[in-house]
This record gives structure tokens, C-alpha cells and sequence, in this order.
């Protein structure tokens, strides 16, 4: 008999997970990544949280599943059309190539939020305003954390919540990741430049991992990261080009200026472009907050309103990388019974 | 002299009606401010007494302006207004060459077929028919229009909320019935003696061939006076209390009065000048895109008038003023809705804080505006340009400062605003500026509006424009394609259209689009819409970028830090104020 | 009765049990997004009068929620109503009106 064939988009974390238990499952599996390498934001990021193991570890672990498994990786692949005819999917890619199956995962995970859109928080306006994303490039860099005029920084104000639970720029929900990023990189930050006074301003804490909890603890404890309840309202630049911060401190009851040598704000997850443009054109549904909808949030997770087509990963909802592993694996197993004739719709007696 | 007892009821309709109409409008002349009475004293000597005649003529009469809006609305207004007095008009001028006196029973004109069966003894007899039965049709045909324009806006939902007092539906019952039951007297009576003109007279004949019209002629003649008499009798408890109360309302407006915002009687006047034409009621987006049916200005002039204003539908309203530029009457619905908001307001406010000191003085003083703080691109666009023309200016609100006082205005506070006004007024007094420069539309219209500032107040866009023009700024055009969002207070507010596109035609590729200037959508974050919850804000808004995305375009350009914050999210393209992109353009 | 060398001051608590909640009910009747604060203080910090004077908003209303009206009246008078807080309330909370309603329950209580 004639292998049954999946086409895995997205060549991140959940996309090669997911591709490559498939694979070892005896499929024959096409993963689609549009950059010229795999690993998605992986890439990005130095340490992880709670860990602090390097990301690239994690990297490797992937890539070896995926050259173990012998999944067929295509790099480059801008996806133009992607369809479902009767049983079978089309998807055609830029350069003319087409890819059959008989079942699609979909990987294509997040965006950052564009930290543009709170322009009150100066970022693309004020030097020393970044984003948890050009820090961790930083990071990666391996070159020293400086200002932007090149001086060691005294004072980093990192800032929870940008581009998440908030209503002004149309994302209500919890991204989950930046809590503990902002925590994991405040101690990174105290690690890599001697005495410099970093504090983290929140609305909630929101360390809801094993582990995350520990490593608060850990900043409060072995770093002295400053906590403040209070949300950044709007930063400001001086001459010198350092950033003024204002903020409530909701627990002293009383409204805070601080200047600071850098601003990081801790950006939230958006669907990424690639979900938007695929997930329509296989008339897939999504929920109220832009994500790929499953049919059921509880006991249907990675399955979606097109029979063959698999959610997985953050192209369903932000989550952090344990959870990402967990879930691929998930949309394999669902993704596998489904090839194999089970019905798990059947199971539904709830309208 | 002729007389029968059916002219009874006319003539004491007429009688009472002008009586009541001389009570009201002595009253409300005499109650308006000395200053006002004095501008009425000057104007009644003046050539804007004749300017009035014309517009009297041109709205009361022709009803240009809802011609403009809507062709058959303006015909209909048209035909009962001018139709009915050239009705009037041209039975009296019958009447008398027909008697050759120049006095005569009032009545008789109305009544004159039934009196004067015969009508070939006076000159131009058949000219006479002839025109008024031509006018008597054209009213006819207003009235038809106006049954189906009733029987169709129900589909609307326009009539539902609006509730017939008494007044109104006497008054509506027999105006419907005056014009038909003229016909029919008429015709009756040429009926019996040929009397009529083409209309009457063929009517008149063919219901003399099944119709017992001896008996009913008389009978309606009764039926007539009778639909008249109490037409004229409701007229002042209904809304054709407009019909008089326009041509009031366009003579204190010529003479210079305005209403102030605080309820006084030229706003009495200004509330029964409506004629419930409904124009304002699709124009409002409360309606089009939050659903809120019940709160447009038609309905809440009547609530005024009725003394019924509840306090959640004098909130409901974003004064964003697209009714009030559409208005045919031009009546300041804004700032009558602002008056009764402040009949809610509790008046609690103390400001005695405020310490702020000017430092020292220069030509101009720029005011950024509480919300520009929230867009710092603006502010920095604008420093920019300053440093640029090297303007010698003050930042007043840099690091924050007092409300211009227009939001607590907008709530009806405005006792209040006014204490701050009193304070800005200090602060840019002593600056001894004598231009202010505002990048915030919203504390732009309260700066002309309500400070009494002798000296220049502009948007920043008119002082970039001015700037460009006098080569203190080099402006560079790039090949962007932008479209224009005007801001409800620039615009309509202020009246400011034409610099910031004479701008932007310096700077991009700008593309019309179908909501233009006084017909442009509000963002949905007005300070006006106080009640507005964000679900409804959100519709406003994502209907108004909807319609923002034709044709396509690489900028979406406004004026007012809080648009640009509100259309910024959600929106496809990049969303700019003017400063920035002349700022961008300078910077290279 | 024996003096244990402390007394327990009733006014340094708020009392659930008797506060009185009048306020807190009106406002959260007429301007039902009062509810949704999560007290994050955005408003406090980009308060227009705050930096003139130590007018908290966000504490104004933890306080009207819990019952303690006491100063409301005197705080709130010192509101410009700019709508700064609106503009950058992250739960879209209306904030200008939750600030006249207060007013009017002030009023419509005698408080």
C-alpha cells in the first residue's frame, strides 16, 4: 500500500516536532519552512527559561529528529494556494512546485507584537526603548549590553504586558511567556552587567510554570530585581537620551518617575501573517483573538473545523516551548488516527 | 359682506394662533440677554435684515438646503411651504380685484369659491383658475409624497421612537386633510356652478354625475374650515410650530445671535425651528454603526421641546457634529445637547491645585494637548519643525499641564471649564504670545471657541502651512499614496479643511475618498460620546476605517492625536498626523 | 476592663460588613466597565491632574469599591475629565464616565 502523506507547515518547533513523529510513525512527511533554515524564533532566543539551558540545544534536538526520521524538509516555500479537494490537500508554493497529502499540520506559529503600536512607550521613536526580542539578540550577540550612545547601562526597566491584555491595541489576552522572560532576562541582565539596578514592572505575575516560580524567587533573591505593580503608562526621552518612566506604584498608592538608561518591553505573541494567509485559504476558523480555533478547548485540542487539517503550536494560542512540544506530539497522535480511519468526531455529543 | 358660520372655526384658529405665536415670541426676544436685544435693535436698521429676507425666502420657502440632501425630502418641504403660501397670495390678490376693494373679510380668500359663484366678471379670471388649481396640485403632490414618506420610514424605524403628542397628531391629522378637503369643497361647489379651474371643475363634474353635491358641498366647506381652524389651533403644540419659528430663528442669526451653550431662549427658539425632517437621523453613526437607535438629534429636540430629556440620551452622542452640518434649519445641536448635559452635571470641581507659572515670554506658544502626550511622535514632529523654522516658542503643556477645559465642556461642566479656561487664559496671557499653536483639535475648537484670547489661535497645521509659505520650512513630496482623515473638531468643529490638504498636496500622492471633509466619520473616541462602551466605540471605529480603505493607499493621514490612537489600531496602513509626515520629509 | 497596652483602631480597617456601598452599586449600575479595573494604575500615571496635585484614580476607585467615600468627594473634584486615562486604560475601562457617575451618586446620596 501506498504511504499515506502529510504536509507539516511551519519549520518551528511544533512543525518539526510534530514532522518528524509523524515520519517515525512511517509517513511520508513534507515539512514547509519559509526561511532558509529551521528552528523559527528557537533561533532567536539565547537562554530558556526556567532552565536557562541554550536554546540552540533544543535546535539541535529538533534537527536530529528531523534528519533521524528522514522528513523531506523544503526551505524557501512561500505557500501561494493551499486547498482541500475531496480528500486529498494542494498546497503550491511560489516557485510552481506542488505537494499533495492527505493531511495537514498546521505550525505556523506566531508574530512579535509590533511594539510600534504603543507609541507611548517610544519604541522606533527613542534609542534606548527596545523590545525583549532585540535583547535576547543582544544576548546572542555575545557583545556587551550598551546603551545606545555606548555607555554601560545603570538602570533597565523592563515592562510586562506590551501588546497583551490590553484593549487599546485590540489583544486582550496573556501571551504567558513574558512574565518569565522578563524575569529570566532581568537576570541575565544582572549577570552580564556588574551593578546595574533593573526593575520590572507589571500588572500581575503571572508564573504559572513548574519552575517559574523558582526562578522569580531566584531574581528576587540571588539578583535583587526590583518589582514594581504598575503599568508603564508612557516613557519619555531626556536630552542625554535616557527615558523617563512613569508609572503607578499601585502598592505604595502613589504615581513613580524613574529615569532609566534602557527600556525593554516585553512583547507579547500575535498570530503570525503565515497563519492569517494559510489558515484562510484552507477555510479554517479562528477564534475571537486571531488564533487558529480548535473545535473544542477542552477535548479537541489540535483538531479544526477541516477534517486532516491539525493545529499545533502557537498558531493556536501563545504557549511556552514545553507546552509547543507536548501539543506537536498531540497533533501527531490525532493527526495519525485520523489517517488511519479513527473518528474522533464521533465522540461529540455536545452541539 | 360675505359670511356663513362655517368660517367660524378658521377664524378662530387664525385669531388664537397669533395670539399664542405673539406671546411666545415676545417672550422669548424679551428674555434674551440685553446684548442680544441691542444686536436685534441694530440689525432690524441694518443690511443683514434684508440678507435674512433672502434666506427666509431661500430655506423657509424653497428649502435649498434639504433640496441639496435629498432632491424629493426638499420637493415635498418645498410644495406645502412655498405651495401653501402662494395659495395664500394669490387668492388674496383674486379675491380683492375680484371684490375691487382693497380690504375684505379675511376669510374670504379661503373661502372664496363658495362665496362667488360667478367668476367671469374680473380681469384675468382664467388665469386666476388656472393657477390656483396648479398650485393646489403642487401641494396635493407634496402631500402624497409626504403619506408615502410616512408609511415608508417605518420600515426605518425612524417614526418608532418618535412619540405623537397630542399637538403633533391633531396637527399632522389635519394638515393631511386641509389640502384634500380644499379640493373637495372646491370641486363640489364647481360642481353646482362651475366655478373651478381645469382641476376643480373636471373633478367637479365628473362627482356631479354619481355625487348628491347640493347636500355635500356645504358640508365640506364646514369640514374644510374645520381642518384649518384646528390645524392653527395645534400648530403651536406641534412640530409645524417650525414653519414661524424658522423665520425667527434666521433673523436673530443674521442679527449675530448665538447660541452660548448654556440653554437660554434663542436655544427655545432654535429647538422649535425644527421640522423634524429626519435628516439628522442616518447621518449619525450612534445609529449606522453602534445601533443605538433612540438618541438623534430629531429625537432629542423633541425631548427638549417636551421637557422630557433623560439624562442617558443627553450623553448618547459623541457631538461629533455630522447632524448639525447637515441640518437644514442649521440649528448648533451640539452645543443644545452640551447645555442639557450640564442640567446633569453635579458641578463638583475644584482646580484650586493648579500653580502653574510661566517662565518667559515668546512670539508663539505651543499647546500640545494632554492627548498629544500619548502620541509623542506628534510632539516630536512638532519640536522638530520649530527647531527647523528656529520659532522662537514656548512648550506650555511639556511636561504636562491643565486641561484646555474643552472635554469638561463636552460634559456639560461648564462652569467648571470655565475655571480652567480662566487659568490657561493667565498662563498664555503672561507668555505674551501672540500666536498659540495647538496640536489637538479638540483644545483648538475650545481656544477659539470659549477663551477670549486677543490673540491668534491656529492648528498646527495651518502654522506649518504658513511656515512653508513664508520658506522657513522646506517641504519634500514623496510618492506615498495617502488619504485624509478629517478630524470632527478640525473640521466641522473648527472649519479647518482646506490647510491640512493644502499641506499634504506637498507632501503625498493624496487620494480623495468618499467621506470627505464636513461629511467625514467620527473615529469613535470623541470626549463627546461620554456613555459609549468600547464594544460600541469598536464598531464606530472599524466602520469608519472600513470606509477609510478605498482607494488604496500606503499613509492614513489625520490631524488630532486621538484619532490617529483610535484608527491606529486596526488599521491596514501606517496611520500619521501631518506634522509627522512633514517632520520625516525634513529629516530626510 | 484590663488595658493590654493596644487598642484596635475601627477606622484603620475597611469593614465589609458596614461599608456602605452605595456609591460602589450606582456606578457600577449606570457605568457597568467599572467592574473590569484590574488596578494596573495606567491612569494614575498618565493623570493630568497628578502632577499637579496626589489625586489617584485608581485608588478613587479601589476605595469606592471597598465602601470608603469618605474623601471621594474632595478627590475627585480635581478631575479635568481630559480623558488621558480613557485613552490608555488597558481593559477599556470608561473612565470618564465611572468619574461622573461618582459625581452623581455623590449627589443623589448626600455625600
Amino acid at each position: 500500500m501506498k504511504k499515506k502523506r502529510v504536509i507539516v507547515i511551519g519549520g518551528g518547533i511544533s512543525g518539526m516536532e510534530a514532522a518528524t513523529h509523524l515520519a517515525s510513525m512511517g509517513y511520508d512527511v513534507t515539512l514547509l519552512e519559509k526561511d532558509k533554515e529551521l528552528g523559527g524564533h528557537l533561533l532567536g532566543w539565547e537562554k530558556l527559561f526556567p532552565t536557562m539551558r541554550m536554546g540552540k540545544d533544543v535546535v539541535e534536538f529538533l534537527n536530529k529528529g528531523i534528519t533521524l526520521s528522514k522528513v523531506n524538509v523544503i526551505r524557501k516555500a512561500e505557500i501561494v494556494n493551499a486547498v482541500k479537494t475531496g480528500e486529498i490537500f494542494t498546497v503550491t508554493l511560489a516557485n510552481g512546485n506542488k505537494f499533495e497529502s492527505d493531511a495537514v499540520i498546521m505550525a505556523t506559529g506566531y508574530d512579535l507584537f509590533d511594539a510600534r503600536k504603543k507609541e507611548e512607550y517610544g519604541y522606533g521613536i527613542y534609542d534606548n526603548v527596545i523590545t525583549s526580542a532585540d535583547l535576547e539578540e543582544k544576548f546572542l550577540s555575545g557583545k556587551p549590553i550598551l546603551t545606545s550612545k555606548g555607555n554601560v547601562p545603570k538602570k533597565i526597566a523592563l515592562v510586562h504586558c506590551v501588546g497583551s491584555r490590553d484593549e487599546k491595541v485590540g489583544n486582550v489576552y496573556c501571551s504567558k511567556v513574558c512574565c518569565v522572560t522578563a524575569v529570566k532576562q532581568s537576570i541575565e541582565l544582572k549577570e552580564s552587567i556588574p551593578g546595574v539596578d533593573v526593575y520590572c514592572l507589571y500588572m500581575d505575575l503571572r508564573m504559572f510554570g513548574m519552575h517559574f516560580e523558582t526562578l522569580y524567587k531566584e531574581a528576587q533573591e540571588k539578583h535583587a530585581v526590583n518589582f514594581i505593580r504598575g503599568r508603564l503608562s508612557e516613557a519619555c526621552e531626556n536630552q542625554d537620551s535616557s527615558i523617563i518612566v512613569k508609572v503607578e506604584d499601585t502598592l505604595a498608592g502613589k504615581p513613580l518617575r524613574m529615569t532609566v538608561d534602557m527600556l525593554v518591553l516585553m512583547v507579547g505573541m500575535v498570530p503570525s501573517a503565515g497563519t492569517v494567509k494559510v489558515g484562510k485559504m484552507l477555510g479554517l476558523k479562528f477564534g475571537p483573538n486571531g488564533f487558529l480555533k480548535s473545535m473544542d478547548q477542552h477535548t479537541m485540542g489540535t483538531i479544526t473545523n477541516i477534517p486532516g487539517v491539525f493545529i499545533a503550536g502557537t498558531c493556536a494560542a501563545p504557549r511556552p516551548i514545553n507546552n509547543v512540544f507536548v501539543d506537536a506530539r498531540a497533533a501527531a497522535i490525532t493527526a495519525s488516527s485520523y489517517l488511519e480511519g479513527y473518528d474522533i468526531e464521533k465522540r461529540i455529543s455536545y452541539s | 359682506m360675505n359670511y356663513d358660520p362655517f368660517v367660524l372655526p378658521l377664524c378662530i384658529g387664525v385669531i388664537i394662533l397669533a395670539a399664542t405665536l405673539a406671546y411666545k415670541y415676545l417672550y422669548w426676544i424679551l428674555t434674551l440677554s440685553n446684548a442680544d436685544k441691542f444686536k436685534i435693535l441694530k440689525g432690524l436698521f441694518s443690511f443683514r435684515f434684508f440678507k435674512a429676507c433672502k434666506e427666509v425666502f431661500l430655506e423657509s420657502l424653497v428649502h435649498r438646503k434639504v433640496f441639496k440632501v435629498n432632491p424629493l425630502l426638499g420637493y415635498m418641504h418645498m410644495s406645502f411651504a412655498l405651495g401653501w403660501l402662494l395659495l395664500i397670495l394669490g387668492g388674496t390678490v383674486e379675491s380683492k380685484i375680484h371684490s375691487h376693494r382693497p380690504f375684505n373679510a379675511p376669510y374670504e380668500p379661503v373661502f372664496f369659491k363658495f362665496f362667488n359663484h360667478d367668476i367671469s366678471m374680473y380681469p384675468w379670471a382664467d388665469e386666476f383658475q388656472l393657477l390656483m388649481d396648479v398650485l393646489l396640485l403642487f401641494v396635493l403632490s407634496g402631500l402624497v409624497l409626504a403619506i408615502i414618506k410616512r408609511i415608508y420610514s417605518r420600515f426605518f424605524g425612524m417614526k418608532k421612537t418618535t412619540k405623537l403628542r397630542l399637538g403633533d397628531r391633531a396637527a399632522l391629522m389635519t394638515l393631511w386633510l386641509i389640502f384634500p378637503l380644499r379640493f373637495l369643497s372646491e370641486s363640489f361647489t364647481s360642481g353646482i356652478y362651475h366655478n373651478g379651474g381645469f382641476l376643480t371643475d373636471g373633478a367637479g363634474r365628473m362627482f356631479a354625475t354619481f355625487l348628491p353635491l347640493h347636500n355635500l358641498s356645504y358640508i365640506s366647506w364646514w369640514a374644510y374650515s374645520f381642518a384649518l381652524g384646528i390645524f392653527f389651533l395645534a400648530l403651536p403644540y406641534s412640530r409645524y410650530m417650525h414653519i414661524f419659528t424658522e423665520v425667527i430663528l434666521i433673523f436673530l442669526r443674521n442679527f449675530g445671535i448665538r447660541n452660548c451653550k448654556v440653554y437660554n431662549s434663542f436655544s427655545a427658539v432654535e429647538v422649535h425651528s425644527c421640522s423634524r425632517c429626519g435628516i439628522c437621523i442616518d447621518k449619525c453613526q450612534l445609529l449606522t454603526s453602534a445601533r443605538i437607535r433612540d438618541t438623534q438629534s430629531v429625537y432629542f429636540l423633541q425631548d427638549v421641546r417636551n421637557n422630557t430629556v433623560r439624562e442617558d440620551k443627553a450623553y448618547d452622542c459623541m457631538l461629533c457634529g455630522r447632524c448639525q452640518e447637515f441640518c437644514p434649519v442649521g440649528i448648533n445641536l451640539n452645543n443644545i445637547r452640551i447645555s442639557k448635559r450640564f442640567d446633569f452635571t453635579p458641578g463638583n470641581k475644584n482646580f484650586e491645585y493648579i500653580s502653574q507659572k510661566i517662565e518667559k515670554t515668546a512670539p508663539v506658544i505651543y499647546f500640545a494637548g494632554c492627548m498629544t502626550h500619548l502620541t509623542p511622535s506628534i510632539k516630536l514632529a512638532m519640536e522638530g519643525i520649530f527647531r527647523a523654522s528656529e520659532t522662537d516658542y514656548i512648550f506650555l503643556d511639556k511636561d504636562g499641564t491643565i486641561c484646555c477645559g474643552r472635554p469638561l465642556m463636552m460634559a456639560g461642566e461648564i462652569l467648571k471649564a470655565h475655571q480652567l479656561i480662566e487659568k490657561n487664559s493667565k498662563l498664555i496671557k503672561d507668555s505674551g504670545a501672540k500666536t498659540l499653536v495647538t496640536s489637538c483639535p479638540i483644545c483648538l475648537k475650545v481656544f477659539k471657541e470659549d477663551y477670549l484670547l486677543n490673540i491668534e489661535v491656529i492648528h498646527h497645521t495651518q502654522f506649518i502651512l504658513r511656515l512653508a509659505e513664508e520658506g522657513k520650512i522646506t517641504l519634500n513630496k514623496s510618492d506615498l499614496k495617502a488619504v485624509y482623515h478629517d478630524p470632527c473638531e478640525l473640521g466641522r468643529g473648527c472649519n479647518v479643511y482646506k490647510e491640512p490638504r493644502q499641506l499634504l498636496n506637498k507632501l503625498v500622492d493624496l487620494q480623495s475618498i468618499k467621506n470627505e471633509a464636513e461629511y467625514s466619520l467620527c473615529c469613535g473616541s470623541s470626549l463627546g460620546g461620554l456613555q459609549l462602551n468600547s464594544v460600541q466605540r469598536d464598531h464606530i471605529r472599524i466602520d469608519t476605517l472600513a470606509a477609510l480603505q478605498k482607494p488604496e493607499h500606503d499613509l492614513l493621514v489625520t490631524a488630532c492625536p486621538l484619532c490617529k490612537k483610535t484608527l491606529s489600531k486596526g488599521a491596514d496602513s501606517e496611520v500619521k498626523d501631518i506634522a509627522e509626515v512633514v517632520w520625516m520629509g525634513m529629516k530626510g | 476592663m484590663k488595658d493590654f497596652g493596644f487598642t484596635i483602631n475601627k477606622d484603620r480597617q475597611i469593614d465589609m460588613d458596614t461599608a456602605d456601598m452605595r456609591v460602589a452599586e450606582y456606578v457600577k449600575t449606570h457605568e457597568p466597565s467599572f467592574n473590569i479595573c484590574i488596578a494596573c494604575g495606567t491612569c494614575t500615571a498618565t493623570c493630568s491632574a497628578g502632577i499637579f496635585t496626589d489625586m489617584n484614580l485608581r485608588k478613587l476607585f479601589t476605595l469606592v469599591k471597598r465602601g470608603e467615600i469618605a474623601n471621594t468627594r474632595t478627590e475627585i473634584a480635581k478631575c479635568m475629565l481630559c480623558g488621558k486615562c480613557s485613552l490608555a486604560c488597558p481593559r477599556g475601562v470608561n473612565t470618564r464616565n465611572v468619574i461622573v457617575k461618582i459625581n452623581q451618586a455623590l449627589i443623589k446620596f448626600s455625600l
